[in-house]
């Protein structure tokens, strides 16, 4: 029998329901793989008691017949997604000591659905970042290793910890969120699926805010399949987000036909991007003959205003985070570092309390923001998104989904790219164009790199139509049959942990 | 209308004043989140993690607040705008939770409208509205509970205001104070807020320049946060003269934001730190644009109550009170129905004499408003009956009024109780007048010889005979037939 900890979830459901193995053997198992995967640094905070309980009510449930959707399901939990009597970080300092007394949306209706909570995964400070080097709690690595180099490398960001977790087979799956690619990207660099919805299918109450205009949850997981059973029960609308969708939720598993003739795949020329490597475009034109050869017909696209869509993306995410990261103040809540009068707090808590890349972004969404700037920097990006929206809208009259790579290269190790913010945030450049247009995309492994690391394949739907994004992902993952698996754990690997983690009920396990 | 002038040393000056009023809305639940909003509650028991802008926590418009500030606009006879948006106002302070504060920036809710003064000389005058838009309140920092720290208090925070700027089209402290009365009033009116200036649910932003008549305008100060409308007018004509005085001396005026200092009745100027803000506003984005339905506002507006001037028209036509009476009896809506209450099926000049006289100074003397009135619509309508029937003269019924006002009694138990009934049985007054003609035979002489003023002397005693209880028309009739000269008598 394959390992608990290799199963997707549409087979652990099989077995759960079919009695061959209990929730509490899965929560064991995960546990175990989780506390194994510690050198990655994957996880802020474990919370395997928690998870001990919640099998032993998916077992309960089970027992009776009465199965919930994801009962017994071991998951993940970005940091950023506020979670009810467990500290909640963002990765940041700044939170220090927070203790939500609410759950988020998303994670209750997860809950809700019987699956069991595993712990909170690291990440980029407040999700600004494409590397998981910024978090407070210390750098991620990816379980992924170029062969022959014993050099870290770096799992993509921000939902690092949780893409980490998913493909070291620590977690089923993880829910993580994407305001520019922050699901996608660690997605491709880990070999995982990763799929960030349409903006307002999934609510985004209670997960700690970067760019709201930007932000949405979404699952990641070792297949199609699973992302859409994941989503079903994450998304929904939700009377809390002003933004969220007043939409009924489609039967996304049932998308998963496998027959996509006839659909018209957009190929925007705009996507070869100067410099792209060649096992990127290589890669592309896989997926491109895979999609054809099931059917479907490849038109070509003009997303003219994408060579836009960075520049853009960082003037929006940056003003709207200065302002929803003013609340970290020491007044309330997480740290305050004291000082003479009120600003000398605010100026010690929040320089003590923010890493250099979230200072970074403050300073640039405090200026583009200020009187005499707005007009050139914020309201002419605002323009340009409407107009990079349109642009998708257009090119969606003439197709029914679009191909591109997910990112313009494979993992880089920890080290690279780090001094040129500029360079990093190029990391983006494919994935941000959706967000701004607030579109789903999806990214499905589908090869390897020279390097032999993993490259993925990113489909964008229309807004709403997950599902026909959903099939034509389905229909990549068979055709590439992507089965590598990442060096992690490595036998001979020396296993101390980066930093000290925060245990919740150690010891509780086999109690 | 004729200008006000302030006279300087170097002549008249215009006075040029715009007000901003910030009005707290009247609804149960704040408005992005459903805590509380009473007044005068424990610090910090009325806050929700909103409020609190814990981290995820998102806003949700109160649809009550929205209602509320189209029912204000519609009274305000100003365009409703059907899209409008909320834009944050972002700044640091301990009194703003998230940083920002939730607010209507380049789209407001309501546009432009307009309000009726009512001035002391009877005669109206229009001042231009130029919007009105929602916005959270801030919360409150305590400084005076420990002696080196300073407390926040939440409560107020996310507590729904409505700010209603106007033109500048006031000329004088005393049309601002009659604007602010005339806004209060139609607030009330609506319900939408209570007007009420102690407990900071009405507060005032006063704009002043002053110029030469018919110069352009002047460098305008803004007061801030004035909180009573005395207050405003005191802040008012000080800094016109300030201003007056600064230009007359050769100086210029700084575009400047000044307090009030009641208790000393100047302005001065805030720390340049205070008002060096560069707010950053910029669209909400957890908040998409707020959108109205044409015929929801519609519904609204055939909802609406009758308004101070609808009402005081009314009056002037059905009443045919004068427009000073209609106007201050209109003020108040309770006042304005109390004396349809008291006038309804009798004289109408009447009832609002005894209204706005004896009704409204006893009130004021009492420090009550017309709610906590003793003396209902209904017992003010039967006084104003007895005396109609003859029951009581009307100076009887002063005192039978000051009774009811001290007992709660009615005025037909009080005119039995006392017997104050008026004395109309011409054999009962017959005899009194015997009496007093026969104890003052040389009076009735000196009367009969041409002296004619001595008949008021004669009445008076009469009606001190019978205790002030005949009726006068009657002791007039049978005395002067009495007081005939003989023979040319009956």
């Amino acid at each position: 029998m394959t390992a608990l900890t290799d199963l997707t979830i549409a087979e652990a459901r099989q077995g759960l329901r079919g009695k061959q193995f209990s929730a509490r053997e899965m929560a064991l198992a995960h546990i175990g793989a989780m506390e194994a995967a510690r050198p990655l640094n994957a996880f802020i905070a474990e919370t395997p008691e928690r998870a001990l309980e919640m099998a032993a009510a998916s077992d309960r449930r089970l027992a009776k017949g009465e199965a919930l959707a994801l009962d017994g399901m071991p998951l993940a939990v970005k940091d950023l997604f506020c979670t009810e009597g467990v500290a909640t970080t963002a990765g940041s300092r700044i939170l220090g000591g927070f203790t939500p007394p609410y759950e988020s949306t998303v994670t209750a209706r997860l809950w809700q659905a019987g699956a069991v909570m595993l712990g909170k995964t690291n990440m980029d400070e407040f999700a600004m970042g494409s590397s998981n080097i910024t978090s407070a709690y210390g750098k991620v690595e990816s379980p992924w290793r170029r062969p022959g180099d014993n050099r870290a490398l770096v799992p993509g960001g921000s939902s690092g910890g949780s893409a980490a977790a998913v493909a070291a087979r620590a977690a089923i799956a993880a829910i993580g969120t994407d305001t520019g690619g922050s699901i996608r990207q660690p997605a491709s660099f880990c070999g995982i699926v990763g799929l960030k919805p349409t903006y307002g299918r999934c609510s985004r109450w209670g997960i700690v805010a970067f760019a709201s205009s930007l932000d949405q949850a979404g699952p990641m997981t070792r297949s199609v399949r699973d992302a859409a059973i994941m989503l079903q029960t994450m998304a929904g609308h939700d009377p809390g987000d002003s933004t969220s969708a007043p939409l009924l939720v489609p039967d996304f598993e049932a998308a998963l036909t496998g027959d996509i003739r006839g659909l018209k795949i957009g190929i925007p020329r705009e996507y070869r991007v100067e410099g792209m490597p060649a096992e990127i475009d290589a890669l592309w034109e896989r997926g491109i003959a895979w999609l054809k050869a099931a059917g479907a017909e490849p038109v070509e696209i003009g997303l003219k205003l994408t060579k836009y869509a960075l520049a853009t993306y960082y003037i929006i995410a940056p003003a709207e985070a200065s302002s929803n990261l003013a609340r970290y103040d020491g007044v309330r809540f997480g740290l305050r570092v004291p000082g003479e009068t009120l600003d000398q707090m605010y100026e010690n808590t929040r320089g003590e309390g923010f890493g250099a890349e979230v200072r970074r972004r403050i300073l640039i969404g405090t200026y583009v923001l200020s009187a005499g700037y707005y007009d050139a920097y914020y309201l002419k990006a605002q323009k340009v998104r409407a107009l990079i929206a349109r642009d998708f809208a257009e090119a969606f009259a003439r197709c029914d989904a679009i191909l591109t790579p997910t990112a313009p290269s494979a993992a880089f190790a920890i080290g690279e790219k780090m001094d040129d913010p500029i360079a990093m945030y190029l990391n983006d450049v494919f994935t941000v164009p959706v967000n701004l247009a607030g579109l789903p995309g999806i990214s499905v492994p589908a090869g390897l790199s020279a390097e032999s690391l993993p490259l993925g394949l990113h489909v964008i739907g229309r807004a709403f139509d997950e599902e026909t994004m959903l099939r034509v992902a389905g229909v990549l993952e068979t055709a590439a049959n992507f089965t590598a698996r990442p060096q992690f754990p490595l036998p001979s690997r020396e296993r101390e942990g980066p930093v000290a983690k925060r245990r919740e009920g150690e010891g509780a396990r086999d109690a | 209308m004729s200008t006000t002038t302030i006279e300087g040393r170097t002549g008249p000056w215009e006075v040029i004043i715009g007000l901003e009023a910030h009005c707290q809305v009247i609804a149960k639940a704040k408005l992005f989140s459903g805590a509380a909003t009473e007044f005068g509650a424990e610090p910090n028991t009325q806050v929700s993690l909103v409020d609190a802008a814990f981290p995820g926590m998102l806003p949700v418009i109160n649809r009550c607040c929205v209602e509320q500030a189209v029912k204000t606009g519609l009274g305000l006879d100003a365009e409703i705008n059907l899209v409008s948006i909320f834009d944050r106002k972002n700044y640091f302070y301990a009194d703003s939770p998230a940083g920002y504060q939730i607010s209507q920036y380049t789209r407001p809710i309501v546009g432009k409208g307009k309000i009726t003064l009512d001035l002391p000389d009877g005669k109206s005058r229009e001042v231009a509205i130029t919007r009105l838009h929602l916005e959270q309140d801030a919360a409150k920092s305590l400084h005076d509970q420990h002696p080196s720290l300073t407390y926040v208090d939440l409560n107020r925070a996310g507590v729904a205001l409505m700010e209603i700027v106007s033109e500048p089209d006031m000329r004088s402290a005393e049309e601002a104070g009659a604007y602010l009365r005339k806004l209060r009033s139609i607030l009330r009116y609506l319900g939408t807020c209570d007007g009420n200036m102690e407990e900071g649910s009405l507060r005032c932003d006063c704009n002043v320049s002053v110029r030469k008549p018919g110069a352009p305008l002047g460098t305008r100060c803004e007061i801030k946060n004035v909180n009573s409308i005395r207050f405003v007018m005191q802040a008012i004509e000080y800094e016109a003269r300030r201003q007056i005085e600064v230009i007359e001396e050769g100086g210029t005026i700084a575009q400047e934001t000044r307090l009030f200092d009641a208790g000393r009745g100047v302005t001065r100027p805030m720390r340049s730190k205070e008002q060096a803000h560069d707010y950053r506003y910029f669209p909400d984005p957890d908040l998409l644009p707020l959108t109205l339905d044409a015929a929801w506002v519609e519904q609204l507006r055939r909802r609406l109550p009758e308004l101070p001037d609808a009402k005081k028209a009314r009056f002037v036509a059905d009443y045919k009170l004068s427009p000073y009476d209609a106007g201050v009896l209109v003020g108040e809506q309770a006042s304005a129905d109390f004396f349809e209450a008291v006038a309804k099926g009798r004289d109408a000049k009447l009832a609002a004499n005894w209204v706005m006289g004896d009704l409204f100074g006893a009130l004021n003397r009492l420090g009550r408003g017309i709610e906590q009135s003793s003396v209902t619509a209904a017992a003010l309508g039967e006084l104003l009956d007895l005396i109609a029937d003859g029951t009581i003269s009307g100076r009887l019924a002063k005192d039978v009024f000051a009774a009811m006002l001290e007992t709660g009694k009615s005025a037909s138990t009080l005119v039995e109780e006392r017997g104050l009934r008026q004395v109309t049985d011409t054999g009962a007054i017959e005899s009194a007048i015997d009496a007093v003609l026969a104890a003052n035979g040389d009076k009735v002489a000196e009367y009969r010889s041409g002296k004619e003023k001595l008949f008021g002397f004669f009445v008076g005693q009469v009606m001190k005979a019978t205790e002030g209880k005949a009726n006068p028309g009657v002791v007039n009739e049978l005395l002067r037939g009495r007081l005939a000269p003989p023979g040319r008598g009956k």
